[in-house]
């Protein structure tokens, strides 16, 4: 997939004379100390990342790390010091006040944690802003307002003024007046912090919903783990201005590099976030439809296990057969298709682990992870489920 | 004891402040008497026939117009007191002089409005230029009106002008303050929102700051008002005819009859202004 935001050693410090600032944090003085010394803030320091077309990229950290000022880099609300952002190819940090202009109305939108509505227009004017300033006409940009509000569950309050909305209404504003805007990278600057957990909760599976539809490229900020982890493709985690680890949800839990992330996701639940592709093993002890009972009894012997998964050539699985059947199959001269068992369970690969929970504890058996075309991907052994419990 | 000398400022490093002033404003009459006609004759221009349009005006179609605007902006008990209070200053005899005050203040509050709120939003661009306005309007507030009267005087002659001229400058301070303040009262996070969409200034200014600020204004416009309804009583004495000419001839003659009846037709004015313009203020609060 194509890079479609690329950030390169942006920094940005706030103040009148930023210049000999950044000389002082390349000599290694804290934040703090610099604060101080110059009445300087170090927002954001020597940020690289990039972004693929298509991608939910969140960027997490606690509350003074810098991942608002960061992303306001981006739409240049804020300008960077240092560094370099480039959208497409465009070095967007060098781009003319007229360009930044069209940048802003053709590329970018932004969804806020207060929302950012107009309070002095109705719903659908707010709806209408961004293609209102790109003078787009009256009637087709009612249209399309029209349309983007339906898609997030707002039909029939066209004309309600904003203070009339509930939080989580106002923001599905938030999200439609970007979306009207069909722009390639939506910037989500904490955009559902201000929502109660329910609410934030639902607004959490309706963004995913739509961006399975709209596919954009997405910047998200959240303090929030668990959200991180349920909406980002990647993960990017900020402290004090700086990267401190960029990956998947499941290779940041699986591998922290600092001690500060360790602490962050103590308290994710892993069963929400391990898939069954994460636990799963590829496993080596298969036994195939044409092999006879013997060759079973010997590989079950050979990995120490008590059943094994039987399969086609395609590596399609055909069922599972245990050490006491295969034993009478030999004794009465039986093959392996007439012992074959079906009892057992299957999952696919995107499964999460809270959801292997119950079969884990119905079976006897490991659980079978398979593609759609019944291809035996790997098999979980049920104590990496039932571990998780205590 | 101290020395007698240390009592009293010494005289010897007297200056003439108010010679410059009087000096200045001499000059400006001389060089530019020309320009100050030419505002003179458009402010009469502009004056009279507001006055004569007021004055044509039949008086029970200006009472029932008070009564719709005093229903529509508050409610219809206020709209019936507004009218019987205009109906009340009629008995008195005193309708077309209270027409020539209402002439002179809405003149003021027009100039006021136009000067004022480009400047208000001016302001709210530059730190430093507010930095330089926000004392100049400290002390137009705090002078005492009546000084402004006498470069008026030099400046337009004696009349309606000078008044309006003088009025201007007291009224205009709070409409400028509370646009600027509106303005800058407006949400960071809607303002970045706007500018997020690629708004122009001119286009942020229009659909985003204006639209917000109005509340505020329009309460800026009720001040601005207000004043010039005070001022315009004080500038009879270089003058302008209407009220406070009355108030002036009644304190002149000791006529006490006459005074109150005056006196108490600017009071009802006042009343009638401020609630239909603070009425009409509210009605564009936003919900928030």
């Amino acid at each position: 997939m194509t890079v479609k935001v690329k950030v390169e050693r942006l920094t940005k410090i706030f103040g009148p004379n930023p210049q000999p600032v950044l000389e002082k944090i390349k000599d290694g003085f804290t934040k703090n100390e610099i604060l101080e010394e110059t009445g300087h803030t170090v927002g954001v320091y020597d940020v690289s990342f990039e972004v693929k077309e298509g991608e939910t990229f969140v960027i997490m950290g606690l509350s003074g790390s810098g991942k608002s000022t960061l992303i306001r880099c981006l739409n240049l609300l804020n300008k960077p010091t240092e560094g370099n952002i480039f959208i497409d190819d465009t070095n967007i940090v060098k781009l003319a006040k007229k360009d930044l202009k069209q940048l802003r109305q053709q590329k970018l939108a932004m969804v806020f944690q207060h929302f950012g509505l107009l309070t002095h227009r109705n719903v659908i004017k707010n709806v209408e802003y961004g293609l209102e300033i790109r003078g787009i006409p009256t009637e087709e940009r009612q249209n399309i307002a029209n349309k983007i509000l339906v898609s997030v569950g707002l039909e029939g309050w066209e004309n309600k003024l904003i203070g009339e909305l509930s939080g989580g209404m106002q923001q599905r504003v938030g999200l439609a007046r970007a979306l009207a805007n069909d722009p390639d990278v939506l910037l989500m600057d904490e955009p559902f912090s201000a929502l109660d957990p329910l609410i934030r909760r639902e607004m959490q599976y309706e963004l995913l919903d739509i961006q399975s539809k709209l596919k954009k490229t997405i910047i998200f900020i959240t303090h929030d783990v668990n959200e991180a982890f349920k909406i980002g493709d990647r993960v990017a985690v900020m402290k004090d201005g700086m990267m401190e680890q960029i990956g998947t949800p499941e290779e940041i839990i699986a591998k922290p590099q600092s001690t500060y992330i360790e602490e962050f996701i103590k308290d994710i639940d892993r069963s929400k976030v391990l898939q069954a592709k994460n636990i799963m093993f590829k496993c080596s002890a298969l036994v195939s439809v044409k092999d006879g009972p013997r060759v079973a009894v010997k590989i079950m012997e050979s990995n120490g296990i008590s059943s094994v998964f039987v399969v086609d050539e395609q590596l399609r699985l055909q069922g599972i057969v245990t050490i006491d059947d295969t034993i009478i199959a030999i004794k009465e001269n039986k093959g392996i298709a007439d012992i074959l068992r079906q009892d057992y369970y299957t999952a696919d690969p995107e499964t999460y682990m809270q959801d292997l929970l119950p079969m884990a504890t119905n079976t006897k058996f490991p659980l079978a992870v398979t593609d759609e075309n019944n291809k035996l991907l790997g098999i979980i052994v049920r104590v990496s489920v039932l571990s998780g419990l205590v | 004891m101290l020395p007698k000398t240390m009592n009293d400022f010494p005289e010897s490093i007297k200056l003439n402040w108010g010679l410059y002033v009087d000096n200045f404003i001499k000059w400006l009459n001389t060089n530019y008497g020309e320009v100050f006609d030419a505002i003179t004759a458009v402010i009469l221009w502009f004056m009279v026939n507001i006055e004569a349009f007021l004055q044509w005006v039949p008086w029970w179609l200006v009472i029932a117009i008070i009564f719709v605007l005093g229903w529509r902006a508050r409610n219809l008990v206020s709209a019936f007191v507004f009218s019987s209070l205009l109906f009340v200053v009629g008995t008195f005899g005193l309708w077309d002089h209270m027409m020539s005050t209402l002439a002179i203040v809405l003149t003021s509050v027009v100039i006021s409005l136009l000067i004022g709120i480009p400047v208000g939003i001016i302001m709210t661009y530059s730190t430093r230029l507010d930095a330089v306005i926000r004392p100049i309007l400290d002390a137009m507030q705090t002078m005492p009106s009546f000084v402004y009267l006498i470069p008026a005087l030099i400046l337009f002659g004696l009349g309606k002008v000078p008044a309006v001229f003088a009025t201007t400058i007291y009224a205009i301070p709070p409409v400028i303050r509370l646009t600027s303040l509106g303005i800058r009262s407006v949400p960071g996070e809607m303002v970045e929102a706007a500018q997020s969409f690629g708004s122009s200034r001119w286009q942020l200014l229009t659909k985003v700051q204006l639209p917000q600020a109005l509340p505020t204004i329009m309460a800026g416009i009720n001040q601005t008002t207000m004043m010039a309804l005070a001022m315009v009583v004080i500038s009879s004495m270089i003058g302008a005819k209407g009220l406070g000419m009355e108030v002036l001839i009644a304190i002149n003659r000791i006529d006490i009859a006459r005074g109150f009846e005056a006196g108490l037709s600017i009071v009802f004015l006042a009343i009638i202004i401020d609630r239909i313009s603070q009425g009409v203020a509210n009605k564009y609060e936003i919900s928030k």
